[in-house]
């Protein structure tokens, strides 16, 4: 059924990310598609592999942007993915009930056996998150790990989506954005998190934060100071002078 | 977006598959549709022959076409599937409307009312199918006003050049079709040319600045794309063309879709009863050349937004 759920839940899963934090080193994506090559959607299926012109099926992509001009410019890395939108166009268009938000944790999925690769809900996605598989002949996305965030046989730590799991610089949290209790609404809350293109009314529930403030000395960020202090006072007193004094002499 | 081959075909083709079919069926009710079994045959065969044909091409770019009856499902949200419904469902009207006509010979009474049910339901395909573009959000060349009156107008025009045409092959004619053919090709050309200066002058309400939610901190452009060859949004979504082949690309799809068949439709008027049929067909096969480039067009000058994280400054 791709009519939206009529009752959802309060419960919204989603990511949180942060780009002050993201080192632009693309192992979320790497692990995105590590896991879910044997996960529900897989094969992630990648033609010409170690050809010239490889073309694969990912859930996850890493753009690096320049923002700003000289002095105040900088380099933000931003990792794209599903953001699981509270109003997915992406699952209205569906003419055949393959797409569809689940109502109990707001999770957007493909079902592949009634998908008819027409691709449309890839038209209807603002952000880019469906790949078609020209292989299979049907849509795949992001299933937030579906099969490993509710998997009990895994140690509750690693119950978090493979992203989130591999992220060496702990720029993305998973939780429940639903609520406004959980750690990543608090983290939201105090950092200024925001929606992707809000203009189009998609409400995603993925949120992104912005890059703190630009520090302008290293002094500010308690860094070294411009200047060392000498290591060994000038003149002084004691052993160590006394040495100083009967090798400088 | 890409030009898709089968779905270009299939929107002009169903276009003046049902533009014709709509045109027979107002024709009936009205009384102007010559009892000529001949005709029947002519028309219905173009009209059903162009749908069908249509429905087929589009289920070419499906990744598993086996499946494309599921797309009859979910019509309560999803205008591809409304038309998938719509445009199966014209098929029992207009059957029966051929039945009436082609096989009893007559144009009247029940008959008459499937002809009309089948127009209705011609008309509904046609805004289904303006529809499905209309509701992409991403894409704000195709989400907006003037999209439905275009696919109406371009889908009145094909069919009422079509009909002429076979009508003049039955020595048939009829200047109020005549009349009705020339306005729908004056007001389909007014709606593209307004359509394109629409596209051309309004502003995207996206940029790259709002896709990455950066834009308060500077200009947003790209410094490294996530890969090195294309991938699946790049070529569907990716395509673009240059400018300065768009405008003269427009320029060929005025003359051809608009102009020209406007020009042979006056001279059928001047020229001797033998020339007429031939005058006819040549209106209608341009006019469809014409649409075709106009739809192809219309696919390959939309901007998606995705292209914002690959460069693009606006979409």
């Amino acid at each position: 059924m791709t009519s939206l759920p009529a009752h959802p839940a309060t419960k919204r899963l989603g990511l949180v990310i942060d780009l002050d934090i993201c080192v632009g080193c693309h192992a979320c994506a790497v692990n995105c598609k590590e896991w879910n090559s044997g996960g529900v959607a897989a094969p992630l299926t990648d033609l010409d592999p170690y050809g010239a012109d490889p073309l694969g099926v990912w859930f996850n992509r890493v753009h690096t942007f320049e923002v700003g001009e000289g002095a105040s410019g900088r380099t933000v890395h931003f990792p794209r993915s599903c953001l699981h939108c509270t109003e997915p166009a992406c699952v209205t268009v569906c003419p055949t009930g393959a797409s569809y938000k689940r109502a109990e944790d707001g999770i957007v999925l493909v079902d592949e056996d009634l998908c008819i690769g027409c691709k449309l809900c890839s038209w209807a996605c603002p952000y880019g998150a469906r790949e078609y598989d020209y292989d299979a002949g049907v849509m795949k996305k992001c299933t937030l790990c579906i099969d490993k965030i509710y998997n009990e046989t895994l140690e509750e730590e690693a119950r978090v989506p493979a992203c989130v799991a591999t992220c060496p610089a702990t720029a993305r949290h998973f939780g429940d954005l639903g609520d406004p209790d959980s750690a990543v609404s608090k983290l939201v809350h105090e950092r200024g998190g925001y929606d992707l293109m809000p203009e189009l009314g998609y409400a995603p529930t993925n949120k992104y934060l912005p890059p703190r403030p630009r520090r302008a000395s290293a002094k500010e960020m308690g860094g070294a100071p411009v200047e060392l202090a000498p290591a060994i006072a000038a003149a002084g007193s004691g052993f160590l002078a006394w040495i100083d004094r009967l090798l400088s002499g | 977006m890409h030009p898709a081959l089968s779905v270009i075909v299939f929107t002009t083709l169903s276009g003046a598959g049902y533009g014709l079919l709509a045109w027979l069926g107002v024709w009936a009710i009205v009384g102007s549709l010559p009892a000529n079994r001949g005709l029947a045959a002519v028309a219905l065969a173009l009209s059903l022959g162009a749908i069908t044909i249509g429905l087929l091409s589009s289920t070419l770019h499906l990744g598993h076409p086996e499946r494309a009856w599921r797309a009859f499902s979910q019509w309560r949200s999803s205008w591809l599937s409304r038309e998938g419904v719509s445009s199966t469902a014209t098929y029992v009207p207009a059957l029966l409307f051929a039945l009436g006509w082609l096989g009893i010979g007559s144009t009247r009474g029940i008959w008459a009312a499937f002809a009309v049910i089948s127009a209705a339901c011609a008309v509904a395909t046609v805004v289904c199918t303006a529809f499905i573009y209309i509701s992409l959000k991403p894409i704000q060349r195709w989400s907006n006003g003037w999209v439905l009156p275009n696919y109406l107008a371009l889908a009145a025009m094909t069919g009422a050049f079509w009909l002429i045409a076979a009508m003049s092959l039955f020595g048939a004619s009829d200047n109020d079709l005549v009349i009705a053919a020339a306005a729908c090709t004056a007001v389909a050309g007014v709606l593209k040319v307004q359509y394109w200066r629409f596209i051309d002058r309004t502003a995207s309400r996206s940029d790259g600045g709002t896709a990455t939610g950066l834009g308060a901190l500077g200009r947003v452009r790209l410094f490294e794309a996530p890969h090195t060859s294309e991938n699946y949004l790049m070529k569907e979504m990716g395509f673009r063309i240059a400018r300065k082949h768009a405008a003269k690309l427009r320029m060929i799809a005025l003359v051809s879709a608009f102009a020209l068949p406007l020009v042979l439709t006056i001279l059928e008027f001047l020229l001797p009863a033998a020339l007429v049929p031939l005058c006819a067909i040549l209106a209608a096969a341009i006019a469809t050349l014409g649409v075709l480039i106009e739809r192809w067009l219309f696919f390959a000058e939309a901007r998606h937004t995705v292209t914002l994280y690959y460069g693009a400054e606006r979409a």
